[in-house]
């Protein structure tokens, strides 16, 4: 029993139904494990991992940089963007903003940067739920293609403070 | 040591000495009041969730849902961990709990930890959550009684290999240990393992609070919070799972029907679990996608295997002892005949069920890459771990609890019909809210989040109205739980304190 030691020799050879079961398990989880690689390899919606490290006060430089170059209006206070795709395009994270309003053109591949400039923050894109970490120090390489036009919101979900369910931000494709 | 030192129980034979008997009520006392208190919180912050009731202001909710993650998950767990500790390495054995001090040691040191965490939570001075990831700051004295915490739960898990080793000199075993004291040493050997994370991380994190160090990566603060975070729920997998072989024996003679299969499982979540940790950093920058697919696929599968075979080795020990009683009509009177009004008996059960369907499946899909990225950081998170650690390891101790009132506290419960009925609700309690939460999730609700209408923000969005019956099950989920868990501190307490006295030689 489980509350008293076993009997002397308890090394015995497994039952025909244990080994049925175990050997079902184990070509279960086999199967499972190799999958992930090939998903990796075939799937379409893999997390992204090109990765730089990089100083709040630069991210902010290119923040900016951007805004300046490729602005096209405002709502509520934050620019709208509507940079070329043959660029590098920035979302900045602070608490509680996420900065700017991005415009992007639907079919086009665009290299998203992706940073926080004080405390952690979750990027979680609205409504097609697609979920990312914001990390001060590190800039997230992500590559768009949006395939449907609309309104889209910024989510953040990683507790960052008192003003955390404020944080939301706006982005266009058309 | 002089024999008056020990009882038998004639409830269960047991020989049980008086040091272990102390330890053992006393760890459990302590974790019967965080339960409560981590239960409280745990209503509070799911009345703020439910949008139809939204109870607290917000501050109040951030800092109610840090003290219910640190006392739910850390305290109450960890302390009846403590109490298993001794039971399976003294009392199983027969023999005593050695250097009792030590063990003292680690109590007051968790007790004091733990006091120290949640005043200062309380106060506000710590709304982190229990992860306080960095460069979110707390007050230094919150990594203090982490790590005061940290350091008596090394102390405890180490205490086992202290009395199992003077217990062979003694003769409580000659051999092999019985196969619930095995479980227990699986999960001593990864608390240590994984406490000896939580020293690597908050350590310096404590030194960066006091401004003695500038920064603290907060990449590299999550990659070694999380092999502390995550390891530590295999703790509680092998604890969970040798509380059900255990209960499987006390309640109907069980006996494991192949203790190579069994104990070889157990071998199989110390040696792979670890490697699963990554998947809580599937979605964030800095590690390379082949580092994280490998990590979180590779070994994590064998970990799950072992699932797998307790998951057949338990319910078969059952089968096997109540045939033996005479339930052998059909493939399934043993089923019908089983003690199903015992909540220690019922409570394995539904724990059982519910970890695997509800807890272990939505695990290993949530840990694969492509699903972590439409799930990471939502409510769905939140459903898979009260599938896990409460509907699984939870109610396994609430079942043991029952048995274990009788056996170290020498009492008889109290309210036995209500007893008898405490782990279905709960359970059907706790399954509600887990799949409310999932499904919420799974349209994006984020969790740790005040208001998901997002008053105050400078746009508003709305999630797909589906959302609404799902926030309000895991309403009505949760509140029958917290009537269950209600309902359990007051047998608990109320047995220890007015049950009928148990006599015994
Ligand atoms: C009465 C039963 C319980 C209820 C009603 C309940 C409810 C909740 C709710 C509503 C949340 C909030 C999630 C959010 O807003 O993000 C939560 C979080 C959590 N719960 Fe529970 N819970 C209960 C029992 C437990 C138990 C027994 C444990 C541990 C063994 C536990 C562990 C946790 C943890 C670790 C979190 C996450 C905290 C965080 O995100 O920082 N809960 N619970
Ligand atoms: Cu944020
Ligand atoms: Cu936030």
């Amino acid at each position: 029993m489980a509350i008293h030691e076993p009997e002397r020799i308890w090394w015995n050879p497994l039952s025909k139904d244990e080994r049925v079961w175990v050997g079902v398990a184990l070509i279960w989880m086999l199967v499972s494990f190799i999958f992930m690689p090939i998903y990796h390899l075939v799937g379409s919606q893999n997390p992204p991992s090109t990765t730089y490290s990089v100083k709040a006060d630069d991210f902010d430089k290119l923040v900016e940089g951007m805004v300046s170059k490729y602005k096209v209006g405002e709502e509520n206070g934050f620019p709208v963007v509507h940079p070329d795709p043959s660029e590098p395009v920035f979302i900045r994270a602070s608490m509680w903003q996420w900065y700017p309003i991005l415009e992007l053109e639907k079919g086009k591949t665009y290299k998203v940067h992706l940073s926080s400039i004080d405390i952690q923050h979750g990027f979680s894109l609205q409504p097609i739920n697609m979920n990312l970490m914001a990390l001060p120090g590190y800039d997230y390489v992500i590559k768009l293609t949006p395939t449907s036009a609309g309104e889209f919101h910024i989510v953040c979900n990683e507790y960052c403070g008192v003003g955390h369910h404020t944080m939301v931000g706006k982005m266009y494709v058309k | 040591m002089a024999n008056t030192d020990f009882r038998i129980c004639s409830l269960s034979g047991l020989k049980i000495s008086r040091s272990s008997e102390l330890l053992i009520r006393w760890n459990l006392i302590a974790a019967f009041a965080t339960l409560a208190v981590g239960g409280l919180m745990g209503l509070l912050v799911l009345l703020t969730r439910w949008p139809s009731v939204h109870l607290l202001p917000v501050e109040h909710y951030y800092r109610f849902l840090t003290a219910h993650g640190l006392d739910a998950l850390l305290a109450w767990i960890i302390f009846f961990e403590i109490a298993l500790v001794h039971f399976t390495s003294a009392v199983l054995l027969g023999t005593r709990s050695y250097v009792t001090w030590l063990g003292w040691v680690a109590f007051a040191l968790m007790l004091i930890g733990g006091a120290l965490i949640n005043t200062i939570v309380v106060l506000g001075r710590a709304d982190v959550m229990f992860t306080s990831y960095v460069p979110l700051k707390a007050d230094p004295l919150y990594y203090l009684g982490v790590i005061l915490f940290a350091v008596g739960a090394l102390i405890g898990f180490i205490h086992f290999f202290i009395n199992i080793v003077l217990s062979k000199r003694d003769g409580g075993f000659k051999r092999s240990l019985p196969l619930g004291s095995f479980g227990l040493a699986a999960a001593s050997i990864i608390g240590i393992l994984t406490l000896a994370h939580g020293a690597a991380i908050f350590l310096p994190t404590l030194l960066w609070s006091m401004d003695v160090i500038p920064t603290i990566d907060p990449s590299a603060y999550r990659l070694v919070f999380w092999g502390l975070g995550h390891s530590s729920q295999q703790i509680n997998v092998c604890a969970m799972v040798a509380v059900w072989y255990m209960t499987s024996a006390f309640v109907v003679g069980g006996k494991p029907v192949n203790e190579k299969l069994s104990r070889t499982a157990f071998v199989l979540y110390i040696l792979f679990i670890n490697l699963a940790s990554e998947h809580h950093l599937l979605v964030d920058p800095v590690l390379s996608s082949w580092h994280k697919v490998v990590n979180t696929s590779y070994m994590m599968h064998l970990a799950v295997l072992a699932s797998m075979i307790h998951a057949f080795a338990i319910p078969a020990s059952m089968e096997v002892a109540l045939r033996k009683q005479g339930y052998t009509r059909g493939l399934f009177e043993w089923l019908k005949k089983a003690p199903w009004g015992n909540p220690a008996f019922s409570g394995v059960i539904i724990s059982i069920v519910l970890f695997g369907f509800l807890g272990g499946i939505t695990g290993v899909i949530f840990g694969t890459e492509q699903f972590a990225i439409i799930r990471h950081n939502t409510f769905a998170i939140t459903g898979h771990f009260h599938g896990t650690v409460v509907a699984g390891t939870t109610i396994a101790f609430m079942a043991f609890t029952y048995l274990l009132i009788p056996f170290i506290f020498k009492r008889e419960l109290i309210w036995k019909g209500f007893a008898a009925i405490q782990p279905w609700l709960y359970g059907a309690g706790v399954a509600t809210l887990s799949i409310g939460m999932m499904s919420a999730g799974s349209f994006g609700v984020p969790r740790r989040h005040y208001d998901i209408t997002f008053s105050g923000a400078p746009f508003s969005f709305t999630f797909d109205p589906a959302i609404d019956m799902f926030m309000s099950m895991m309403g009505v989920g949760g509140v029958l739980a917290a009537a269950g868990g209600l309902l359990f501190i007051l047998i608990a307490f109320g047995s220890i304190i007015f049950g009928k006295k148990l006599e015994q030689q």
